[in-house]
């Protein structure tokens, strides 16, 4: 079979089956469950035969002996303890280092597995014949209802029985077959359930044997002989279902003693059919499909063309004037208003997915450099583009690091300190405006400015002159300076090499800025702004001279119109009175280099940034209008206060300003 | 393989440029300046709807800045790192290898615009430089 067409959802899905696990391995960690390790055990179960399919037979391994171990723990056969937890949170950093290997085209064969396996081989121990639970015997789990059926049967004269058909192993029409049997039993009597469900015998979503809770006034032969004159019925058993049936069978079976393999081998089978139907359940919940990240984009480019020629019909009809054309007109621009808030979501996914990974890593940093430290998470359901998602692992990966590793205390020293022994790291993410905001927040040590002053100067970083005038804010920035490193013992985790430097250069790869607060003492908040790469905004258009420029909409907090002697001079700043609050002025002109004439009166455009104000001075407001937002290209690139340039419904181009520059 | 070349001119100089970077060669249409760009970048187009950079060769190349002609045309380069559109005086022809011969760039002329050229050509009534686009691009940076 040519495996490469499903590498892609291989991947990805095994992808999640690892964050699910790990999710559901802190949970196990803190609070233990049954259903929690039934989770794991589903997941490292798709794991494993998601990856033997595809021929990667180390990931299958790793994945089957810890399926087993779990197996145990589920069926209450061993009680899962720390050393089984550490074991399988090494197996999912191992699988994760091996799907990596297989993403970048190798065998998945890259890391040494040998020890992970024999730690859950010990723990499931010798004994695996005697303690596994043969899967022959089902139960049927009785919820109220149908013991209340069962009950009121029994009083007019039924008995229920529990019947157990197992079909000859050269059956070809295996629904076929049930369906016989299931139609003689209706002859008899009445189906209250079935293991598995129905919908799946049907489907054939069974091994070769089912079994059927069963109400019937007829005698237990009676039944067992009807059946077993349905053909290719290799065995039928019937017992007398009492609720005590329900634990009994354990018992029952393990006298029964069947070879090993195929005990285990059934057991997946039946997990299987479990499988399916707990995903057709979750899938009833939220219906995805996968979609190759290729077309999206083609449908964006796609779109944005259309959006442009949009501009130019309404600008045509508005010249034509023919009211008939108009409406037209401005039903397709609703239908697209619509189409585009669509298409905008396409590429949208939840940063869920990397936040997943970081609390197994906190816990597992903590413990290495031996602190107490409690991750608080919020807002993971907030949306970024996928492009975004898949390079933004790696910076707060560091940044986290950093957190635990230079931020929070040592316990001792959080004691003394009058603080409480476990550090608080507060991981968030929300939407403010155009942006999306990360945050990294730790109740820490906060950064030693003076420390970072003398480093940097040590180090040549800045001047002499530079350290007496730099602001606090901006000395701590340098820790992102190339080759900075304030940590006075080099542990494992910082003197690896890499810098702050990366993290920050790749932020800004992403057109992302970060920016820090820190008290000392107190501790430090990164945080990291994202564009949300909407490349569709509403834009305000301005004319300054013969040039036209758009500000992003939602950067604006509104547009007034300004008297020249209105003008107010604070600290050789121009600024303006804006309902009590002092703002200052940026001429665009003067910024752009434009010429043009100065007016008496001219409208100001207010932006905002955070909680600051800034008032832009243009010449004119064209507009509102929504625009595509289109790179300005390689050459370019860095061009301040520019973030990139729009097609105008007259085919010009117009550069968007970036007003978080203007500050 | 048979290479061909786009010629075009800046005052009486002419040069080429690999007819395989060439994408097209477009009229002089209304060019939006970018601010605080390097001053030999005259601003973005719109190229069927791909905003793209365009510099004005004469600037790049040390030459005067001059009024554009009817024969002025932009010729849009396919580069490492993404299209580029080159303002030339004329485009004059395509030039095919066997109707010139390459010759090194001589010692003596060897300075700090030359950096950008690869050979001349030299035909029966033709002799050209042929232009490293990508150089003109990149170096920007080295400046």
């Amino acid at each position: 079979m040519d495996v490469n067409e499903y590498l892609g959802l291989f991947l990805d899905e095994s992808q999640e089956h690892i964050q699910s696990i790990n999710t559901q391995l802190l949970k196990l960690e803190q609070s233990g469950g049954a259903d929690v390790v039934q989770e794991i055990f589903r997941s490292a179960h798709t794991l494993k035969g998601m990856s033997s399919t595809m021929g990667y037979e180390r990931v299958a391994n790793l994945t089957h002996e810890m399926e087993s171990a779990l197996d145990l723990v589920r069926g209450g056969k061993k009680e899962s303890n720390q050393l089984l937890l550490d074991t399988m949170f090494i197996a999912m950093e191992q699988m994760e280092d091996m799907i990596a290997d297989i993403e970048s085209g190798g065998q998945g064969a890259n890391v040494d597995v040998s020890e992970t396996v024999a730690a859950f081989q010990s723990f499931i121990g010798g004994k695996e014949v005697a303690v596994e639970k043969t899967s022959e015997t089902s139960t049927f789990e009785i919820d109220l209802y149908t013991n209340s059926v069962i009950e009121q049967a029994k009083q007019t004269g039924f008995e229920a029985y529990q019947i157990t058909v197992k079909l000859s192993d050269a059956v070809v029409l295996k629904a076929a077959r049930a369906y016989m049997v299931f139609d003689r039993l209706q002859e008899l009597g009445e189906v209250v359930s079935t293991h598995p469900e129905t919908e799946e015998i049907e489907q054939e979503q069974f091994d070769l044997s089912f079994d059927v809770l069963f109400l019937s006034q007829e005698t237990k032969e009676v039944i067992e002989h009807a059946i077993a004159q349905v053909s290719e019925v290799e065995r039928v058993e019937v017992n007398a279902f009492t609720e005590t049936a329900v634990s009994e069978p354990e018992v029952a079976v393990t006298a029964e003693t069947i070879a090993p393999e195929p005990v285990v081998q059934a057991t997946s089978d039946k997990e299987e059919a479990k499988d399916t139907k707990e995903q057709v359940a979750a899938q009833a919940q939220a219906k995805t499909i996968r979609v190759n990240l290729e077309r999206i984009d083609r449908l964006m480019n796609l779109f944005e063309e259309f959006i442009i020629d949009r501009g130019r019909l309404e600008r045509l009809a508005d010249e034509v004037g023919q009211p008939e054309l108009n409406e037209t007109v401005e039903k397709i621009k609703r239908g697209t208003n619509e189409l585009q808030s669509l298409v905008l979501t396409l590429r949208m996914m939840p940063i869920e997915q990397v936040f997943n990974r970081f609390p197994r890593m906190v816990r597992s940093v903590a413990k290495e450099i031996h602190k107490k430290v409690q991750l608080d998470i919020s807002g993971a359901e907030t949306e970024l583009d996928r492009t975004v998602i898949d390079e933004i692992g790696d910076p707060l990966v560091h940044l986290i690091r950093n957190a635990i590793d230079h931020g929070i205390e040592r316990p001792e020293v959080r004691l003394q300190a009058g603080k409480p022994e476990q550090g608080m790291l507060a991981l968030r993410a929300y939407h403010g405006g155009n942006r999306v905001f990360i945050e990294i927040e730790d109740d820490g040590a906060g950064i030693n400015v003076d420390k970072v002053r003398s480093k940097a100067l040590e180090r040549g970083v800045i001047t002499d002159e530079e350290a007496t005038t730099m602001s606090e804010n901006e000395l701590a920035m340098l820790i992102f300076a190339p080759g900075f490193s304030t940590a006075d013992v080099v542990t494992d985790l910082s003197g690896r090499g890499v810098g702050l430097d990366v993290v920050k250069n790749k932020i800004e790869s992403l057109g992302g800025v970060v920016s820090l607060e820190t008290v000392a003492g107190q501790g430090t908040k990164f945080q990291v702004s994202l564009p949300l790469t909407l490349s569709i905004i509403s834009a305000m258009l301005v004319q300054v001279g013969d040039e036209s420029y758009a500000i992003p909409l939602t950067s604006i907090l509104e547009t007034t119109l300004l008297d020249e002697a209105d003008i107010l001079t604070a600290h050789r700043e121009r600024v303006f009175d804006f309902r009590g609050q002092l703002v200052p002025l940026v001429y665009l002109k003067e910024m752009f280099g434009i010429e043009s004439e100065t007016k008496t009166q001219f409208p100001v455009v207010v932006v905002r940034k955070g909680n600051k104000l800034v008032g832009v001075v243009v010449n004119d407001l064209i507009g509102q209008q929504e625009i595509v937002m289109k790179p300005l290209g390689t050459y370019l690139e860095g061009i301040p206060a520019i973030s990139g340039a729009t097609i105008l419904g007259d085919g010009r181009v117009a550069l968007i300003v970036d007003s978080n520059d203007l500050f | 393989m048979e290479q061909k070349w786009v010629v075009f001119s800046l005052e009486e100089n002419t040069y080429g440029i690999d007819v395989q970077s060439v994408r097209s060669i477009e009229r002089l249409q209304p060019i939006t300046r970018v601010p605080n760009a390097p001053s030999h970048v005259k601003g973005v187009i719109n190229l069927r709807g791909v905003v793209t950079p365009v510099i004005d060769l004469r600037l790049r190349l040390g030459y005067e800045e001059i009024e554009p002609t009817d024969e002025t045309r932009i010729l849009i380069a396919s580069l490492n790192q993404g299209d580029a559109g080159f303002i030339v005086d004329r485009a004059n022809e395509v030039v095919e290898s066997d109707e010139v011969r390459i010759e090194p760039i001589p010692e003596s002329s060897r300075d700090m615009l030359s950096a950008h050229l690869t050979a001349i050509a030299k035909g029966e009534d033709k002799l050209f430089s042929l232009l490293d686009a990508n150089a003109l691009f990149e170096e920007q940076y080295a400046e």
